[in-house]
């Protein structure tokens, strides 16, 4: 199957493991993995942030550059389901390629139908399900069911997984004050549950979960599932 | 034209800021948020049509908007022939000038109320004080906050941000004795008041949750029985209705009293539900009047996509799931309408003051839009009123060099390029992890509350341009 990655461009800049960690992952199941390169950002920030004018553009070049792929998968929940729930009604051409756009989990569970992807990683981890990943694409126990299939992994459950961390996009520095209160919370849970790892499908949200763990000194660090899912010792 | 208690005075961030110093309040909110909001998952996960319900009682609520100026005249003329008399009302002056009217000309100085939004929306309460007219609150949660000269910071539970012990200090202040603070002490207290109140009142006020446009009956679901004492016992009842709050036929009833009690209050079914259509001789109040209130709902209904508000049968199960709400509280939206519905109903009935800046107090995490028993995709109405701002100058400026740089190849690259380069520096003060504590404005509006990552060493299209290309 030709798979086309959609990196995003948070990922691109400052998280380009997880990007390699599909790659890695898709390769070893037998797929090709191309990366087109005039792919950039997928206009999320822009559109939620109430600028459409100035996410048009990059949506049109989204739908130029993704086009005739079999697949698209992207390593971001929120990226994904941008381009799944809203730019169908941004841009009526855009609704085909939406249609085939993935989030990594629904590519493996859903479209090539494989939990164990061959992945050891001897950890202890607890799994943040983020909020466009839960609410907007539906992934269920997807990224779960995969995670629990890793070799040698302790998956932890997280009390409250389902509330927001208090990311948000832009209003984490609009909001600041209330974002970190929620952050509070969550690094809370997530340090109850003895885990070394945090995982979740939004490097955006982890970089925010990840931030406030770092600044509260806890053991517990943040990663993105693909990358446990490509890790074999 | 709208007006009332609708409007923020204060930008959400500062409002926020205050209430969240606050640590009584928040672990008061925690608790009593995540009561309710365990208690409605309960009893909706019971129901095996739930989703056929939501669809139903959306469906319902678009028809009625799609033709409501012939609804509004047909409930008009079926309560008129009922025996009512119908009074419209463009604002909350309007509204407030009708209602103070209609008790002076009864002669009446103290009021009995049943909990009603419209009412605490248009400010009523004070205008009738300046008219000279009590009006008391029967809702025990209503009665806690008027005796504390608060305001409400909940739709369904207004003085959700109080404890027990706060409840009962607040009583004594006020010459109410309880014993303790159990809740059955308390409510004898305020019953033992109340009574009184009841059975002296010559008019009663009331809101409605529905208004029947076939019959002209008026509905009001509620679970103390206050409300049945304040529409049975008056002489004269007025009620104050929105124009949105009407039903096709009684028959829709069926649907909304399925939706309303279990997403409100988490129960399968109300303690009390009145209805009541016109005037009935020798039976309750003998003089009715009905006032529809616009106070900008007409303004609503013309924007397409943010019209969905109007659907809202005022439940509160936005509020208690959603994550803001329950760290800063109602008061904080400055609007008797607050957390997520509030952030997008006050902003379109009024774009004055500082309501302009609730549509950004949100993460966009849908978990209000999951929980709203008509299907309000209030993420959706959210991103569509931040459409019009208010956009910062130096925002503006970045989200438009962002959209030019990223929509082509050559100037994406290099502005990746630049990035990773710019933060080289960076990365040798950064600690352990890589993580940075402190960055100059505007990025320390991140760093303020949690460290930043730092960009990599190398892109992924770097990487794959070394490696696979
Ligand atoms: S928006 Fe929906 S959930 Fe919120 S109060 Fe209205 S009906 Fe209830």
């Amino acid at each position: 199957m030709k798979v086309a990655l959609f990196v995003t461009c948070v990922n691109d800049l400052v998280f380009p493991g997880t990007g390699r960690a599909v790659v890695q992952v898709l390769e070893r199941l037998g797929h090709t993995v191309e990366f087109p390169v005039d792919q950039g950002c997928c206009g999320q920030m822009h559109a939620n942030s109430g600028y459409r004018e100035e996410a048009l553009p990059l949506v049109a070049n989204f739908v130029k550059t993704f086009d005739g792929y079999d697949a698209v998968v992207g390593p971001s929940g929120s990226c994904v389901a941008m381009v799944r729930d809203w730019y169908p009604k941004l841009l009526p051409d855009a609704a085909e390629v939406a249609a085939r756009t993935y989030e990594l989990s629904e590519l493996l569970v859903d479209v090539l139908g494989v939990t164990d992807v061959g992945a050891t990683f001897p950890h202890r981890v607890t799994y943040h399900p983020t909020c466009h990943g839960l609410r907007m694409l539906r992934l269920g126990d997807r990224p779960r069911r995969l995670l629990a299939a890793v070799g040698g992994l302790e998956l932890l459950d997280l009390p409250g997984a389902e509330e927001c961390c208090g990311f948000g996009g832009t209003f984490a520095v609009k909001n600041a004050g209330v974002s970190g209160a929620m952050l509070a919370d969550k690094c809370q849970a997530i340090a109850g549950t003895g885990a070394e790892y945090v995982a979740a499908v939004d490097n955006s949200c982890l970089a925010h979960i990840g931030g406030g763990l770092s600044r509260a000194g806890g053991p517990a660090r943040p990663i993105h599932y693909a990358e446990i899912l490509a890790a074999t010792s | 034209m709208s007006g009332g208690h609708i409007v923020a005075r204060r930008p959400f961030p500062v409002a926020a800021r205050a209430e969240l110093g606050d640590a009584q309040l928040r672990a008061n909110l925690r608790k009593a948020t995540h009561t309710i909001r365990d208690k409605r998952l309960r009893v909706v996960g019971e129901v095996p049509d739930w989703e056929a319900l939501r669809q139903a009682g959306a469906a319902i609520k678009d028809d009625v908007l799609a033709r409501l100026p012939e609804l509004l005249e047909q409930f008009e003329a079926a309560a008129t022939a009922a025996g009512a008399t119908v009074h419209w009302a463009r604002d909350a002056a309007e509204a407030c000038a009708v209602v103070t009217g209609l008790v002076r000309d009864t002669g009446a100085a103290e009021v009995v109320k049943v909990k009603s939004m419209a009412t605490q929306e248009i400010g009523l309460n004070e205008a009738l004080e300046a008219a000279g007219i009590a009006a008391v609150e029967t809702d025990l949660a209503e009665l806690i906050v008027q005796l504390a000269g608060d305001t409400p910071s909940h739709i369904l539970v207004p003085a959700i941000h109080y404890n027990r012990a706060q409840i009962r200090e607040i009583f004594s202040r006020n010459g109410l004795s309880a014993r303790t603070d159990d809740p059955p002490a308390l409510a004898e207290a305020a019953r033992r008041h109340l009574r009184a109140k009841f059975l002296s009142a010559r008019v009663g006020i009331s809101g409605a949750n529905f208004a029947v446009a076939e019959s002209g009956t008026l509905v009001v679901v509620e679970s103390e029985g206050n409300g049945r004492m304040c529409l049975t016992l008056p002489e004269t009842l007025i009620s104050v209705v929105g124009i949105e709050k009407i039903l096709p036929t009684f028959r829709d009833l069926e649907v909304f009293l399925q939706l309303l009690p279990r997403s409100s209050t988490g129960e399968r079914m109300n303690p009390y539900t009145s209805l009541w259509t016109g005037v009935t001789p020798g039976d309750g109040p003998q003089t009715l009047h009905i006032v529809l209130v616009d106070n900008g709902r007409t303004e609503t209904l013309a924007d397409s996509v943010g019209r969905q508000a109007l659907r809202c049968i005022r439940c509160s199960a936005c509020l208690n799931v959603c994550p803001v709400y329950e760290r800063v509280g109602g008061h904080a939206y400055g609007s008797v309408y607050p957390g997520p519905i509030g952030a997008i109903l006050s902003p379109q009935m009024s774009g004055e003051g500082a309501n302009r800046t609730l549509p950004y107090a949100s993460t966009l995490c849908g978990a209000c839009y999951d929980a709203c028993p008509v299907r309000i995709n209030i993420p959706e109405v959210l991103v569509h009123l931040r459409q019009t701002g208010p956009h910062p100058p130096a925002e503006r400026a970045a989200m438009r060099a962002l959209s030019w740089a990223m929509r082509d190849r050559r100037r994406y690259t290099a502005a990746l390029r630049a990035a990773r380069r710019g933060a080289a520096p960076i990365r040798l003060v950064a600690g352990r992890r890589g993580a940075v504590r402190h960055l100059p404005w505007p990025l320390s509006k991140w760093t303020s509350t949690r460290d930043a990552p730092l960009p990599a060493k190398q892109t992924f299209r770097e990487w794959w341009a070394h490696e696979r290309a």
